[in-house]
């Protein structure tokens, strides 16, 4: 064979692999690389969206780190619901799902009145959380105040507002549910057998043999947890126009964050830095604010991976 | 074991991981589009042609009121056609005067004033300037001085009013006989005494309560309380004059003091979240749960339409006691409408908006089917304005030369919700020195004016 056939030979081979992987190439590039670039340079510019970019330096992140009075309070919240909401959402998961796969009669009903939540569009069950949480006439207090407990202000106490959003997130577990299901479901018997046999109690059995076999899931479920805790944007939206009187009205200005910054997270502050503000440059530094946090937390969960994911495959 | 499960797919995963997580975040960030101002006025309005006009308007009366005066233009001008696109929300409108197309408004309405000095310093609505010359209409004798004056920024007209909303005081007529109150307060200090003495306590709550004074109370939002006190919110170098001007601190100790007295920040935000919303039926003013509402206009119309069990008393706000030869001021604001810089049909887009905006018996047509305020000065004369006499109060006002309003700025309302997150922290008690605070809130305005210019 001739140099010349080789080498078009490599040259045919080298394209059709180019051509293979095109569809991801494209895509990285028009949905990865262009917006991530284009960020980064949008972050160092002075841009209302109009007018043609100017250079501003590090203008704008000093202005989102030093003066922008939301920003600290947003990223404590979205730290906040990182922490507790994910933690919780895993653990509620995964006990409802433990305890469906137990039950023995009605499986379906239980199965699906847990799903059913999920299902609910985030604005509309933001609502009804918000009605069924109003600290003056919502049913949640009366009941609460019936039997004697004291009835928080939720949605319209900055010191309960978090931990009601962390409620309305723990009633839509649906997903969660099915996922651990299905993994606990596939755990083999035998293993359970083996350790009843070695008189292993329920939660040594717990322990040793659910855990490691759904730990894969456990994983994606903090990952997926995270990224969604992060994204979070509709629920705390509404939950503070509602708390906060201001339902609609076109005319009426609405500051996200009611009661007092409580209830304000990263993406709302990219929509009123770039939208609302025309403020294109620090909505890009808060944006990348929001990336740097996502691979931070994504790079610690996968150097964790080791303790949390045992199971062979 | 727990190494080779992961190691089965390391790299794709970390990768797959990494660009899920990447691509979380920065789906949120819209990439820039590059809305151009470039189009010139350049088309011919008297040739066959249609305008896409985008306005915030929903109720039913209020969009049958629109299709009317939309009828009217395309009666005169019946080679002009106009394609209306309603309950649009400032988002929705910002976003589209930046893309442009054929799709995009050409002419806009907006309930808010907030956004007049972001359209006109950004270009995103043309200068109307060189369209009034050439039509040979003043504004300043067209239009009220309030009114004249929230439509342009930097002696860019980029918008026109469209019928303005002034605020006054709506009342309890029953609940004040009861209390026996003869009139409604002129002062504010008349004002505290009344919103006690129409103060029946229940338990830890209310049964009925004088006013809803906190900044949360809807529409009592720390402008239209400063509208009473007339007062400067820029020096002439454009800073923040919050800390300097008296107005400022005699507004929020008012305010303060309103809380104090009608039971505390806690005890009144508790019974707030009991209240009905601000559009709905059940508003609390028209349940009788308060007394004394600040309001716009538009209340009159929907406090009827609930059917009170009470009679209506209209009033102007009260004003400082050392400003009582004020009384009949109030803060006035309105809809704007402009022309998009995107558009390409600006000579016909100026048409209609010359209509809608400067035509007497358009403008007159209008505000009788919304019922707002008229914005020209011809208009609120009109013998064809058709209003409840009471309704007259709030033409008196928005006539009144002392009425006020917040002049446009650079970032928009940054400033106003700014100061109104200030009176937050000052009315729960959080921010206890005035002083600073307004000192800290007039920096933080300097600042963020800064950044967007």
């Amino acid at each position: 064979m001739s140099t010349y056939t080789l080498r078009a030979k490599r040259r045919r081979a080298a394209f059709r692999t180019a051509a293979f992987m095109s569809p991801w190439l494209i895509g990285f590039t028009v949905f990865f690389a262009y917006p991530m670039l284009s960020t980064v340079y949008f972050s160092f510019m002075h841009y209302d969206g109009f007018k043609p970019p100017t250079w501003s330096g590090t203008q704008n992140w000093t202005y989102v780190f030093e003066h922008y009075p939301y920003f600290w309070p947003a990223l404590r919240n979205t730290l906040w619901l990182v922490l507790v909401t994910v933690t919780l959402r895993v653990l509620f998961g995964l006990g409802v799902g433990m305890l469906i796969t137990k039950i023995k009669t009605a499986t379906g009903v239980f199965r699906t009145l847990f799903y059913l939540p999920y299902l609910a569009p985030p604005v509309a069950a933001t609502m009804a959380f918000a009605f069924l949480l109003n600290p003056g006439t919502g049913p949640v207090n009366s009941l609460l105040e019936k039997i004697g407990l004291p009835a928080p202000g939720w949605f319209n106490d900055p010191h309960w507002s978090k931990p009601a959003l962390t409620l309305l997130f723990l009633w839509g577990i649906g997903d969660l549910m099915v996922i651990f299901m299905a993994a606990l479901l596939d755990v083999p018997k035998e293993q359970y057998e083996a350790a009843e046999l070695d008189g292993a109690s329920a939660w040594q059995r717990f322990r040793f043999v659910t855990l490691p076999n759904i730990s894969p899931i456990v994983m994606f479920a903090v990952v997926t947890g995270v990224i969604q805790a992060m994204q979070c944007y509709t629920q705390p939206l509404i939950a503070g126009k509602v708390a906060s009187g201001v339902i609609q009205g076109a005319g009426t200005q609405f500051e996200p964050g009611y009661p007092e910054k409580s209830t304000l997270t990263l993406p709302q502050l990219i929509y009123n830095l770039g939208f609302q503000r025309f403020d294109y440059g620090s909505a890009c530094v808060v944006a990348l604010v929001l990336f740097a946090l996502s691979m931070v937390f994504t790079a610690f969960l996968m150097r964790r991976r080791g303790g949390l994911i045992q199971a062979g495959d | 074991m727990p190494e080779n499960s992961w190691k089965a797919v390391p790299e794709v995963s970390r990768r797959a991981a990494a660009a899920l997580a990447a691509c979380a975040a920065l789906a949120l960030l819209a990439t820039a589009c590059t809305g151009q101002s470039d189009a010139g006025a350049n088309d011919d309005a008297s040739k066959e042609t249609t305008i896409n006009f985008w306005h915030a308007w929903s109720a039913p009366n209020e969009v049958k009121a629109v299709k009317s005066l939309v009828a009217g233009f395309e009666k005169a001008h019946p080679n002009i056609h106009v394609n209306i696109v309603g309950n649009m929300t400032d988002d929705k409108i910002n976003q589209a005067l930046r893309s442009g197309g054929s799709k995009a408004p050409d002419v806009i309405s907006s309930f808010t004033t907030n956004n007049v000095g972001k359209f006109c310093s950004s270009g995103a609505l043309v200068d109307l300037n060189p369209f009034f010359k050439k039509a040979d209409i003043d504004p300043q004798t067209t239009f009220p001085k309030t009114m004249n004056e929230y439509t342009q920024f930097d002696g860019n007209r980029c918008t026109v009013p469209l019928l303005g909303d002034a605020y006054g005081l709506y009342y309890n007529k029953t609940a004040f006989e009861k209390a026996g109150i003869k009139n409604p307060p002129r002062t504010w200090s008349e004002f505290t005494a009344d919103a006690k003495k129409l103060t029946i306590p229940e338990g830890d709550s209310f049964k009925q309560l004088g006013f809803m004074p906190n900044y949360h109370g809807w529409e009592s939002t720390t402008e239209h309380y400063f509208g009473q006190f007339s007062p400067t919110y820029f020096d002439k170098s454009g800073k923040s004059d919050l800390a300097d001007d008296p107005a400022f601190t005699a507004g929020f100790t008012l305010q303060k003091k309103l809380v104090d007295e009608l039971g505390g920040y806690q005890k009144l935000e508790t019974y707030r979240s009991k209240l009905g919303d601000e559009w709905g039926p059940k508003h609390p003013f028209h349940t009788g749960q308060v007394a004394m509402q600040l309001d716009g206009e538009w209340r009159l119309g929907m406090a009827e339409e609930a059917k009170p069990k009470f009679e209506i008393g209209v009033a102007p706000l009260p004003v400082p006691d050392d400003q009582a030869d004020q009384y009949g001021k109030g803060y006035i604001t309105g809809t704007i409408a402009g022309i998009a810089a995107t558009s390409k049909k600006q000579n016909a887009a100026w048409e209609f908006v010359k209509y809608m905006t400067t035509d007497t018996d358009a403008v007159v047509g209008f505000a009788n089917g919304i019922h707002n305020v008229p914005s020209t000065l011809a208009a609120l004369k009109s013998p064809k304005l058709k209003y409840d006499p009471r309704f007259k109060t709030f033409l008196d006002i928005a006539a009144d030369p002392n009425s006020t309003t917040s002049p446009a700025s650079v970032n928009g309302g940054v400033y106003l919700s700014t100061i109104q997150q200030f009176g937050y922290d000052y009315e729960s008690g959080k921010v206890k020195n005035l002083k600073e605070g307004l000192k800290k809130t007039a920096a933080q305005i300097d600042t963020d004016i800064a950044q967007a210019k």
